[in-house]
C-alpha cells in the first residue's frame, strides 16, 4: 500500500490542534510555537503533494477510500484534482502565515491564546478535508463542523461586537447548511431509488436525475454555498464577521474558508446538477454582477477598514461566481485561479490592516493619515497588497480577473461589461483608502508609528512572492486547473459560444505577461 | 382450560427487573434504615445489569411469548437494552450524594409537608429516601414492557406500570418541593386523562376487530376492507394516549412543567427513557397492528409532526429556564422522530431506534450537567445564571455545549447522524415537505441552543453566579459516558447503525 498522503495532510493539522490544546495553560508561547510548527509541517506535505500535480513528479499521491459508514454508503474518500489542489495549496500556505500574523492578537485577552491557535488548526484540517473529499456526506459534515471552531474564534477573540457577529455568522451558515442537508438527503434518496445507496460523488454524478428534482436539489446546495461564499443578497454576515473578528482571523475566514462555498459550486453543483445549473445560470450571473457592483460601492462608503475589506471580498466573490456560472472553460479556470489569488491578496490586505490597527488602536479610516512618513515600509506593503486587490497587471489577480471577464464576455456580454465597471470601482476604493490613510499631513497620533517589524515582514513576504510568482509564471497552476475544469464544463454541456474575435488561449495570456 | 405456558428464558429480563422491584419493596420493610440506601442501590444496579446481560444473550431472538402478549424481537430488545443502559446511568445520578451535603436529590420523606417541622427534623437527621429505587425499577420494567407489548391489554398495563411510579418520582424533589408536587399532580391528572382516552380507543379497536392481539388486529384490517368509523375513532384515541407520552403537540403541555418541577435526575431519566418506550410502543402499534391502515393515520401524524417540530422549536426560543428549554427541545425532537414514523418506510424503524438511543444518551448527560450548576437555592436553572460558565469551568461548559450541539444536529455529534437517518427515512417514504419543515425547525432550534453556548462562553460571569459543584464518581462517570458516546457515535456511527438495522424487524 502506498503512503496515504491526503489523510496525512488532514491528520497533521488535526493532530497539531490537539497538541496545541494540550500545552499547559500559561505557556502561551509554546502553544503558538507548536501550532506554527504543525502548520509548517502541513505546508511541507502539501508542497510535496503539489509537486506531483504541478510538475509531474511522481510522489505516489493517490485517491484514498476507506469504508466509514457502510450503512449509508458513506466512505472516507479523498482525491485531488486541479481545482482542489489549487485550494489545498492556498490553505496550507495561508495557515502558517495567518498563525504568525495572529501571534499577538490573542495576547491582551484574558484568555489563554492556545485555544485560538488550536481552533485555527482544526479549521485548517476541516477545510482541507472539504477540498479533498470525494464523499458528499464527508463534505457536508466538515462543511458544517467548521462553523463551530470559527464561531468560537470570532466570538471569543474579536472586537466589541464579536458576540453579535459570531451568532450572525453561525446562524446564516447553519440555515444554509440545513437547507443543504435536505438536498444532500434528497440526492442520497435518488441514489437509493436507483438501487445503489451511495454518497460517493462520482456515483452521484452518474445518476440520472430528472430536471424538476434537480432544480430543488440545486437550490438547496446553491443557497448554502451562496451564503458561505457570500453572494448578494445572502452576504450580510460577512461585513460584520470581517469587522469584528481579529484581522488574521478575518483574513483566514474570507481568504481561505469561504472558498469552500465557491469550491462547492464548481466541484459539486455543476457536475451534480448540470441541467438545473444551465437553467439557473443566468439568474446566478445576475446575482454575481449585483454582488460585484454592490460590494464595490459599499466598500467605497465604509469608514471602518476591516469592514471595507469585507465588502471588497463580496465584490471579488461576485467575480468568482460569475466565472463559474458563465459556463465557459476560460471563465471557470479564471474563477478557480481567482479563488487562489483572492485568498493571497485578501490575506495580505487584512493582515497589513491588522498591523496598522494594532499600532493605532483604531480601525477607523479617519484615525489615520500620513502614515507613509513615519512608516514608509508599512505604507509600501499596504500599497502593494492594495494593487494586488485591484488586479493591477502583472500581479496574479489580473490574470484571473481577465480570464473571468473574457470568458463571461463570450456568453453574457452585458454581464461582462457591467462587471468591468467593478474593476474601475476597485481602483477607486483601494486608492482612496490608501490616499486617506497613508498620504497627506501626518496626524499627531500617527507620528510615532513604528515601521514594519521583522515578524510582520516575514508574514507579508511569502504572500507577495506568491502574488508575483503566480502573476509571472502561472502556467503549471493554470494547466492543472484547466485539466480539472474542462470535464466539468463539458458535463454541463452547454453549447460552446463561438469567440467573436480571436481570443488567445488563457495559458498564453498568462505567460505572455 | 390449560394453564398458559410462559417462555421464562425469553422473558427473563422483564422478570428480573420486576422481581428486583418487589424485593426492593421488601427491603424497605425489613432492612434497617442505615443500610437501606446501600442495599437498594446495589440491588437496583445488579438487577439492571443482570437484565442487560440477559438482553444481550437474547439478541437475535424472534418470538411472541406470554400467550401472544409480549413480543421478543429486534426492536423490543434494542429498546429494552438501551433503556437499561440509560437506567443504569440514571441510578448513578439518583445515588449522587455529594451535591446536597450528604443528602441526595430527593425529599427525605415525600409525605412530609413542605416547610413543616417534620421535614426540618428529617433533614437534620440526614434521612435518605430509598423508595426511589424500587419505584425506578417498576418504571423501568414498565418501560421495557411497553415497546414489547404485543396485545392491547398488555400495552395498557405496561403504560400504567411505567407511568404510576413516574408520577410519584416527579413529586419527590428535595428543593422547591411545592413546584415538584405541583408537577407530579399535573402529570398525574393529565396522564390519567390520556390513559383513559387510550383505554377508550382500545375499546373501539376491540369492538371493531374482536381481538386484542396486534397480529390479529392486522388480519382483521385486511379481512374487512370497508373502513369502519369505529376503527378510525379507536386508532385516533389510542394515538392521543401515545402522543401524550412522547410529548407531541398538541398533547405536550405537561412537558415543560413536569420537566421543570421534577428532581433533575428524574427529569433526565424520564425524558430519555419514556420517550424510548413510548416511541417503541407507538411504532409497534402503528406498524404491526395498524400497518394496513397507513393511508388513514398518515395525514393525522403528518399534521402532528409538523405542529410538534414547529411549536417545540419556536416556543423554546422564549424560555428562560434551562430545564424548560430542554423540555421544549425534547418536544421538537419528538417531532423529528415522528417524521420518520410517518414515512413508514422500510428504513424508518432503524432510523427511529438509532435516533432514540443517541437522543436518550445526550439528554441524560445534559440534565446531569444541570444538576451540577448550583447556587445557595439548589440548582441554578435560570439561564441568566449560566452566563460566563465557560470561563469558570470550561470543561463542564464544553461538555454541555457538546450535548447542545448534538441536539442541534451539528455534524461530528451523534445528533447529526440521527437527524440524517430520520430525515432520510422520511424523504425515502415520500415525506419531503416534512423534511423541509424539519430543516426549518432545526434552524430555529439551533438558535436557542447556540444562545446558551453564547451565554456560557462569550458573556462575562454574573457577580453572584452559581458555582459548579464537584460531583461524586456516579455523576462524573455518567456525564463522561454520555459525552463520549455522543462524540463517538457522531464520528463512527456504523456499528450502532448496523445494530439498529439488524434489530428493525418486528415479529408478527
Amino acid at each position: 500500500m502506498t503512503f496515504p498522503w491526503l489523510t496525512t495532510l488532514i491528520a497533521l493539522p488535526a493532530l497539531g490542534a490537539l497538541l496545541t490544546a494540550l500545552v499547559p495553560s500559561g505557556r502561551g508561547t509554546l502553544a503558538k510555537q507548536v501550532a506554527i510548527g504543525a502548520a509548517l509541517v502541513t505546508l511541507v506535505v502539501g508542497a510535496l503533494i503539489s509537486l506531483q500535480y504541478l510538475f509531474d513528479i511522481d510522489m505516489g499521491v493517490e485517491a484514498e477510500t476507506y469504508e466509514w459508514i457502510p450503512e449509508f454508503g458513506a466512505s472516507w474518500a479523498l482525491d485531488v484534482d486541479g481545482i482542489s489542489l489549487a485550494l489545498i495549496a492556498l490553505t496550507v500556505l495561508a495557515t502558517p502565515i495567518v498563525a504568525l500574523a495572529m501571534w499577538r492578537e490573542a495576547e491582551d485577552e484574558t484568555r489563554d491564546p492556545k485555544a485560538f491557535f488550536a481552533l485555527l488548526l482544526s479549521v485548517e484540517a476541516l477545510t482541507l478535508t472539504a477540498f479533498a473529499s470525494r464523499d458528499l456526506l464527508l463534505f457536508y459534515i466538515v462543511f458544517e463542523a467548521m462553523l463551530i471552531p470559527l464561531y468560537f474564534m470570532i466570538g471569543m477573540y474579536g472586537g466589541p461586537q464579536r458576540r453579535y457577529a459570531a451568532v450572525k455568522f453561525l446562524l446564516y451558515n447553519l440555515v444554509g447548511g440545513l437547507l443543504m442537508l435536505a438536498a444532500v438527503i434528497g440526492l442520497y434518496v435518488q441514489s437509493v431509488d436507483a438501487g445503489a445507496p451511495s454518497f460517493f460523488v462520482p456515483d452521484l454524478v452518474a445518476l440520472d436525475i430528472d430536471t424538476d428534482t434537480q432544480r430543488w436539489l440545486f437550490l438547496g446546495f446553491m443557497i448554502a454555498f451562496a451564503i458561505k461564499a457570500p453572494l448578494w443578497p445572502f452576504h450580510t454576515w460577512l461585513p460584520d464577521a470581517a469587522a469584528e473578528a481579529t484581522p488574521s482571523n478575518a483574513a483566514f475566514l474570507s481568504g481561505v474558508v469561504d472558498k469552500v462555498g465557491t469550491y462547492g459550486m464548481i466541484a459539486l453543483v455543476l457536475p451534480l446538477f448540470p441541467d438545473a445549473s444551465r437553467e439557473f445560470a443566468p439568474a446566478i450571473v445576475v446575482l454575481a454582477v449585483v454582488s460585484i457592483i454592490y460590494g464595490a460601492l459599499l466598500a467605497i462608503g465604509q469608514t471602518d477598514m476591516k469592514r471595507l475589506i469585507g465588502y471588497t471580498s463580496i465584490s471579488h466573490f461576485g467575480f468568482i461566481v460569475l466565472g463559474i456560472f458563465a459556463l465557459t472553460g476560460e471563465a471557470a479556470s479564471g474563477a478557480t485561479l481567482y479563488m487562489v489569488n483572492h485568498g493571497l491578496s485578501t490575506i495580505a490586505l487584512f493582515v497589513i490592516v491588522g498591523f496598522m490597527i494594532a499600532r493605532r488602536g483604531s480601525r477607523q479610516v479617519g484615525d489615520f493619515g500620513g502614515v507613509q512618513k513615519p512608516a514608509p515600509k508599512l505604507a509600501g506593503v499596504f500599497l502593494f497588497a492594495g494593487l494586488s486587490g485591484l488586479a493591477l497587471p502583472p500581479l496574479s489577480t489580473f490574470l484571473s480577473e481577465f480570464l473571468v471577464i473574457s470568458g463571461t464576455f463570450l456568453r453574457y456580454r452585458p454581464a461582462a461589461i457591467v462587471a468591468t465597471l467593478g474593476i474601475v470601482l476597485a481602483a477607486l476604493y483601494i486608492l482612496w483608502l490608501y490616499q486617506r490613510t497613508m498620504t497627506g499631513p501626518v496626524r499627531p497620533d500617527v507620528e510615532g508609528m513604528a515601521d514594519l517589524r521583522t515578524r510582520e515582514a516575514v508574514v507579508v513576504a511569502p504572500l507577495f512572492a506568491l502574488i508575483l510568482l503566480v502573476g509571472f509564471f502561472p502556467k503549471p497552476l493554470v494547466d492543472v486547473i484547466d485539466e480539472a475544469v474542462e470535464p466539468t464544463i463539458v458535463e454541463v454541456d452547454v453549447e460552446r459560444p463561438e469567440p467573436l474575435a480571436p481570443v488567445a488561449e488563457p495559458v498564453e495570456e498568462g505567460t505572455g505577461r | 382450560m390449560n394453564a398458559p405456558t410462559l417462555e421464562y428464558v425469553e422473558l427473563a429480563p422483564l422478570i428480573t427487573v420486576f422481581g428486583a422491584a418487589v424485593v426492593g419493596v421488601l427491603i424497605e420493610a425489613f432492612v434497617p434504615r442505615r443500610l437501606r440506601h446501600l442495599v437498594q442501590v446495589a440491588l437496583t444496579l445488579l438487577a439492571l445489569l443482570a437484565a442487560l446481560v440477559q438482553i444481550i444473550l437474547l439478541a437475535g431472538t424472534e418470538l411472541v411469548g406470554a400467550v401472544g402478549a409480549v413480543a421478543v424481537d429486534g426492536p423490543a430488545l434494542f429498546l429494552q437494552g438501551t433503556i437499561l443502559v440509560l437506567a443504569i446511568i440514571s441510578v448513578g445520578f439518583f445515588a449522587e450524594r455529594r451535591l446536597e451535603g450528604g443528602g441526595d436529590a430527593f425529599a427525605p420523606a415525600a409525605s412530609s409537608l413542605p416547610g413543616s417541622e417534620e421535614e426540618r427534623v428529617l433533614v437534620r437527621q440526614g434521612m435518605l429516601q430509598t423508595e426511589v429505587y424500587p419505584l425506578a425499577l417498576f418504571a423501568v420494567g414498565g418501560m421495557m414492557l411497553f415497546p414489547a407489548a404485543n396485545d392491547l391489554l398488555m400495552l395498557f398495563i405496561a403504560l400504567e406500570v411505567m407511568s404510576l411510579p413516574l408520577y410519584l418520582l416527579c413529586g419527590m424533589a428535595r428543593r422547591r418541593r411545592l413546584l415538584s408536587q405541583e408537577a407530579a399532580l399535573k402529570y398525574f391528572l393529565l396522564g390519567a386523562f390520556s390513559s383513559a382516552i387510550f383505554l377508550f380507543g382500545m375499546a373501539f379497536v376491540y369492538g371493531y376487530a374482536g381481538t386484542l392481539r396486534f397480529g390479529e388486529i392486522s388480519e382483521a384490517l385486511t379481512a374487512n376492507l370497508g373502513q369502519d368509523g369505529i376503527l378510525l375513532a379507536g386508532v385516533g384515541l389510542m394515538a392521543v394516549g401515545l402522543l401524550f407520552k412522547v410529548g407531541a403537540v398538541p398533547f405536550h403541555s405537561w412537558t415543560p412543567d413536569v420537566y421543570q418541577g421534577a428532581p433533575t435526575a428524574i427529569t433526565g431519566f424520564m425524558a430519555a427513557c419514556t420517550k424510548l418506550a413510548a416511541f417503541g410502543a407507538m411504532v409497534r402499534l402503528f406498524y404491526v397492528a395498524f400497518g394496513g391502515l397507513r393511508t388513514d393515520w398518515q395525514p393525522m401524524l403528518w399534521a402532528v409532526a409538523i405542529a410538534t417540530m414547529l411549536v417545540g422549536a419556536v416556543v423554546a426560543l422564549t424560555q428562560t429556564d434551562i430545564k424548560r428549554m430542554l423540555a421544549y427541545s425534547s418536544i421538537a425532537h419528538a417531532g423529528f422522530v415522528l417524521t420518520a414514523l410517518v414515512a413508514a418506510d422500510s428504513s424508518a424503524t432503524a432510523a427511529i431506534l438509532f435516533y432514540l438511543a443517541t437522543y436518550g444518551i445526550a439528554t441524560l448527560g445534559a440534565f446531569a450537567v444541570v444538576t451540577l450548576v448550583r447556587d445557595s437555592g439548589g440548582e441554578a436553572t435560570h439561564l441568566a445564571k449560566w452566563a460566563g460558565l465557560g470561563k469558570r469551568s470550561p470543561l463542564l461548559a464544553a461538555t454541555f455545549a457538546l450535548f447542545l450541539l448534538a441536539f442541534a444536529g451539528i455534524p461530528l455529534t451523534s445528533g447529526f447522524v440521527g437527524k440524517l437517518s430520520v430525515f432520510t427515512a422520511a424523504l425515502d417514504g415520500g415525506a419531503a415537505p416534512l423534511v423541509i419543515v424539519g430543516v426549518i425547525a432545526s434552524a430555529v432550534a439551533a438558535f436557542f441552543y447556540v444562545r446558551v453556548i453564547v451565554l456560557m462562553f462569550f458573556s462575562d460571569p454574573a457577580p453572584e453566579g452559581p458555582t459548579v459543584a464537584v460531583p461524586s464518581l456516579w455523576t462524573a462517570v455518567g456525564i463522561t459516558l454520555g459525552a463520549a458516546a455522543t462524540l463517538l457515535l457522531g464520528v463512527v456511527p456504523g456499528p450502532l447503525l448496523d445494530l439498529a438495522q439488524q434489530a428493525s424487524v418486528f415479529v408478527r
